[in-house]
């Protein structure tokens, strides 16, 4: 009897889910912002479905329908995956320790 | 290359997300687990290409969609003020959603590309997997617009409620329980649109009842539905990068969303079914009689703080919208000159977002090791001579120890009753967001500045 690589596909979802639960506990609070910036940039891998759509089917007309809400995505990703990882940069520059007094 | 090494590749960028979420558990290595992201989603990108293989006029198309969205992703991130990172979020999170609705529709138009059947033919399991994607996603998307229309200030933060509103979220859910089922059993495409447009009306009912300062909850929450929604994409496209960060992201929203309701002491339900929250000025006015308060200008604060031997600060949510954060900081600079122990103290839902004050200290160049969590810091305030609070108030207020009639009875506060003397910056003597007095403005050691907080504090550091 063979296995649905579904059930394998599952098996990786729900121990992600176990990983991102012992991970995310572990997020210290006063990083909690930079936390939901980066979770935004890394859930924008999406585009990698987005890259697939948008360049299916024949060459011959790259604009067709499903197409055109591939290029949409990948728009709206790059945003996200840009915007997203540069205002996190940009925040966690800001941490920093105490100085020693002058 | 072939479809096993792809495989392999998108699960290292999967470990690589997990090590920049690992990253985040301290300062000083979240600047490398960033990095970690960056090189992960790299990756990704990169075999995704070499996976396709035909560098064709489309693949030329692609790049140039790409630079566009990075560019504008790009400036918008260096632009942003810190103090609208709520918006952002926001704002991202629909995005997010709003791309997993458009694959999803590609992948239903054209299922062949990802193996998926043939038009009118899909396998029935990625036929759940892409509605519920599509689903989650596009409810993702109309809820954070909601939730960026309220932070923007565009739409008004008060909860908007009507009869029956939970009963047609009920219903509308059903309904499209139902839809997905006949999608599945009849594969007739008005079907999948209507669960589209459905679920863009679901987002929008279930964010609206939300108010203002109920925000950290509705981030935190719509960051995981953004996370869901990617993995149900995930399982459609048969890509465990996707799976994993799906996973990942909606956990890491839960578990946020969860950290926020406590910080309230209120169980998630009560928050998504709203109806608490605004500013519901009628309520604050009637109850209000003249309770004498002492009343102090700057000068006075100056005096206490500067013979003070610990100062805790108590930032809140009117900092951030006075933009008060540098000025706090040339305070705490001025006192430390005059040798005065000085830290801060953040409440769990201090802001519109989780761990917002912290950000804008930050930007402040306030060194994060002063700067505390409630139980870090809590029972310093009883040895502390005064308490300084920022645009903070029902965080503070005493009365949810103490009056289970109160309706932020049991909520965890800070307690800046016990310090010395507090000194309260507010514009007026209004209510917190619960609508509720504070009892802390008509006690003998707390002394009110009534100004704009970046006003006072600068009117501090020249009496300074």
């Amino acid at each position: 009897m063979e296995i649905d690589p579904f059930v394998f596909r599952l098996s990786i979802f729900i121990l992600s889910i176990f990983i991102g639960y012992y991970v995310v506990w572990s997020v210290t609070p006063s990083l909690h912002t930079p936390l939901m910036s980066v979770t935004n940039a890394i859930s924008s891998v999406i585009i990698v479905g987005a890259i697939i759509a948008a360049l299916a089917g024949n060459s011959v007309n790259i604009f067709d329908t499903a197409n055109i809400f591939g290029f949409l995505a990948i728009i709206l990703a790059a945003v996200n995956i840009f915007g997203g990882f540069l205002v996190t940069q940009r925040m966690l520059a800001m941490y920093k320790k105490k100085k020693k007094e002058k | 290359m072939s479809a096993n090494l792809l495989a392999i590749f998108y699960l290292i960028s999967g470990i690589l997300f997990i090590l920049a979420l690992r990253g985040l558990s301290s300062p000083e290595t979240s600047r490398k687990g960033n990095l970690f992201g960056i090189i992960g989603m790299a990756i990704a990108i990169g075999v995704t290409f070499l996976s396709v293989g035909n560098f064709s006029i489309g693949f030329l198309y692609v790049l140039v969609f790409l630079l566009i969205g990075g560019t504008l992703g790009a400036f918008i991130a260096y632009k942003i003020p810190m103090t609208a990172m709520p918006e952002l979020v926001a704002g991202f999170h629909s995005l997010v959603g709003l791309a997993a609705v458009f694959v999803a529709i590609s992948a239903f138009l054209n299922p062949e590309v990802f193996n998926l059947g043939s038009p009118g033919n899909i396998k029935i399991a990625s036929l759940i997997e892409m509605s519920l994607g599509a689903a989650i996603g596009a409810l993702t998307f109309t809820g954070s617009i909601i939730a960026f229309l309220k932070l923007r200030g565009i739409m008004s933060g008060s909860p908007i409620t009507f009869v029956g509103q939970h009963y047609l979220n009920l219903a509308l859910g059903l309904i499209l329980l139902g839809l997905i089922f006949y999608l599945c059993k009849t594969q007739v495409d008005t079907w999948f649109w209507t669960i589209i447009l459905i679920s863009f009306l679901v987002g929008v009912l279930l964010i609206i009842p939300i108010g203002g300062a109920d925000m950290p909850v509705v981030i935190s929450m719509l960051n995981s539905y953004s996370g869901w929604a990617a993995a149900g994409i995930g399982f459609t496209l048969e890509n465990s990068a996707l799976i994993i960060t799906g996973a990942l992201v909606g956990s890491s929203g839960a578990i946020l969303s969860y950290i926020m309701c406590k910080g309230m002491n209120r169980s998630f339900f009560n928050v998504i079914l709203g109806g608490f929250g605004g500013t519901d000025q009628s309520f604050s006015e009637k109850g209000k009689e003249q309770k004498p308060v002492k009343n102090g200008n700057a000068d006075d604060a100056a005096f206490l703080m500067k013979n003070a031997s610990s100062v805790i600060i108590v930032p809140g949510y009117g900092m951030a919208v006075a933009q008060a954060q540098h000025a706090l900081r040339e305070m705490v600079d001025a006192l430390k000159k005059n040798g005065v122990k000085v830290t801060y103290a953040i409440h769990p839902v201090a802001g519109r977002m989780p761990g917002h004050m912290n950000v804008l200290l930050a930007e402040a160049n306030v060194p994060y090791d002063e700067v505390f969590e409630l139980e870090e810091i809590n029972n310093d305030f009883a040895n502390c001579d005064v308490a300084y609070v920022i645009g903070a108030n029902d965080v503070t207020n005493p009365v949810a120890k103490s009056d289970p009639q109160s309706p932020i009875y049991g909520m965890p506060i800070l307690d800046v009753e016990k310090s010395k003397s507090v000194l309260f910056v507010k514009r007026s003597l209004s209510p917190g967001y619960a609508g509720i007095d504070n009892d802390l403005f008509y006690r003998d050691n707390t002394l009110m500045l009534f100004a704009d907080a970046k006003k006072m504090t600068e009117d501090i550091i020249k009496s300074l």
